[in-house]
């Protein structure tokens, strides 16, 4: 039985004269090296270029806001029951008369902290989201000495303001903006 | 210019040749690491060193300051006298063979020639061959003063396979001396230019001479005392800092002297093939500088030959080189002599 068309049958026949005397054999092996020499290679220089990520790559969290910044959670804890790995942790808070171009609903998350080191990213939260205010950006969480540091709160997640810092935004938003971008206004 | 006998201004010369050949020898072998990165890479479709500098042109410097900067370590068991002979002569024995090569043609002035070679003695070839077997010695004092199993392995198997293949060596060399009939350097470089070069009549002693001049340097496939996958790095595995530089420095040398030796012997010297570059009618110093050129190209496709060597062919086992070196280079050897010599008596008859 064949699993692939790739499978070859071992040369098992006795060395013929040319062969056993070794040195045709090394000088065909040095003809492959040189050819190699020539070739394209196959090196990212790292800091210089970068290679980039797919198209379906799952990042770093980012906590949307709406066209006007106003955050979208509504911490109602559907991403926390999603998460498998337990990352997730929020508390929530009531929205007070006169942050109404803070929060867009009456209910937010006023602290609302994912463990990178528990983070799995598989994307769940995103998937569970019914706000569209949690997605999963393009870049991954960078290097750090302390656990602790690993811990990432709601300022460290939300995304920046679409109005006042408009080129960070965009930024953050990458090449790929949320699916459903903006979702019923609701005040 | 004579004092109590002393011609001062041969010895200056002399002395600035030295000078030259010893900076040219670092220099070269300070490259050669680069090139063999460099080749390396390329051949595993990789770039190389390229960050010190454009092209990575001043990596051999920070390797350098590198191994300077290095902590000095001396085993507590070793033999501290020994432990510091052996880089020391590995790298000596490396640069004294350089002594007889004629690196260029002789300059001819008003007042007499300049010859671009520290000493032509009439037995240059005999010189090249007892430095080159003493060489051997550092690996061993190395290897053995380590105080390590794996170092003393090393040691063992460097002298076996070096005196194993200085005999096919010797041999293949005997039939090049049939035909020059000296054993002068600077006569079988100039027998060449007359007689075309020693390669064309001597291919089968060429090979020989070639293979036993990579198990001389411990190139691969023969670096068996180095051997890193089954010895730690065989003979220099308790030496650290500038002292491995020594031993990692002296193989480039040896390469680089090796490889003006093969040039010398088989390829012609420094002559230019194909022309009669006397009747150029050139300044005879730019002549020099011409043929000293073109021996350095030579010298630098022999280098890339040992580095494209290293980078295809993986390394001898133990039995295999012993039988390789006893059982078909001697053999081929004695014969190559035994033709050369029928076919002179012959053409003379």
């Amino acid at each position: 039985m064949q699993l692939t068309q790739r499978a070859q049958q071992v040369d098992r026949r006795p060395m013929n004269f040319l062969e056993s005397l070794y040195l045709w054999n090394i000088l065909k092996g040095m003809a492959i090296t040189l050819r190699h020499l020539f070739k394209k290679k196959s090196t990212i220089q790292y800091p210089e270029q970068k290679r980039g990520f797919s198209q379906v790559f799952r990042g770093l969290h980012v906590l949307n806001r709406d066209a006007e910044g106003r955050e979208n959670c509504t911490a109602c804890g559907l991403c926390a029951v999603a998460c498998p790995a337990e990352a997730i942790t929020m508390e929530a808070a009531e929205r007070m008369p006169g942050e109404e171009n803070l929060y867009r609903e009456e209910k937010y998350a006023a602290r609302y902290e994912i463990n990178m080191l528990r983070c799995i990213f598989c994307g769940l939260c995103e998937e569970a989201c019914p706000k569209d205010a949690i997605y999963l950006s393009q870049t991954f969480a960078p290097a750090n000495y302390a656990r602790k540091g690993f811990i990432y709160d709601k300022q460290d997640l939300l995304i920046p303001h679409p109005i006042n810092e408009r080129e960070a935004y965009l930024k953050a938003l990458g090449d790929r903006p949320p699916q459903h971008s903006t979702t019923s206004n609701v005040n | 210019m004579d004092l109590l006998s002393i011609d001062l201004w041969f010895i200056l010369e002399k002395v600035i040749l030295i000078a030259c050949i010893i900076g040219l020898s670092f220099f070269i072998a300070m490259y050669t690491t680069l090139a063999e990165r460099k080749v390396a890479g390329w051949m595993q479709d990789r770039h190389g060193p390229n960050r010190a500098g454009p092209f990575g042109i001043f990596q051999p410097l920070a390797d350098g300051g590198k191994l300077f900067f290095k902590e000095e370590i001396i085993p507590v068991h070793a033999n501290r006298f020994l432990f510091l002979l052996g880089p020391g002569l590995a790298m000596i024995v490396a640069l004294i063979t350089s002594t007889v090569i004629p690196w260029g043609a002789p300059i001819v002035t008003a007042t007499g020639t300049i010859a671009l070679q520290v000493a032509d003695v009439d037995m240059g070839i005999l010189v090249v061959f007892s430095i080159v077997s003493v060489g051997v010695y550092g690996i061993m004092i190395g290897g053995w003063a380590s105080n390590n199993k794996f170092s003393l392995l090393a040691a063992i198997r460097g002298a076996s396979q070096m005196v194993s293949y200085e005999l096919p060596m010797g041999l293949s060399l005997i039939a090049v001396l049939f035909m020059t009939g000296s054993l002068q350097m600077s006569q079988i470089v100039s027998y060449q230019v007359e007689n075309g070069w020693n390669v064309v009549y001597q291919p089968l002693g060429f090979l020989i001479f070639f293979i036993c001049a990579l198990a001389e340097c411990n190139r691969t496939p023969f670096d068996l005392p180095e051997a890193e996958n089954e010895l730690n790095f065989g003979y220099h595995q308790e030496y650290s800092s500038m002292k491995l530089g020594f031993y990692l420095f002296a193989e480039y040398i040896n390469m680089f002297v090796s490889s003006a030796v093969m040039a010398t012997l088989f390829f012609g010297g420094y002559d230019i093939p194909f022309v009669n570059e006397a009747t150029w009618g050139l300044e005879p110093w730019v002549l020099s500088l011409i043929s000293f050129g073109v021996l350095m190209a030579k010298v630098a496709f022999f280098l890339f030959l040992f580095i494209w060597i290293r980078w295809t062919i993986p390394r001898f086992r133990y039995d295999q080189l012993m039988s390789l070196g006893w059982k078909r280079l001697i053999p081929l050897a004695l014969l190559n002599m035994l033709i050369s010599a029928a076919v002179m008596l012959w053409l003379k008859s």
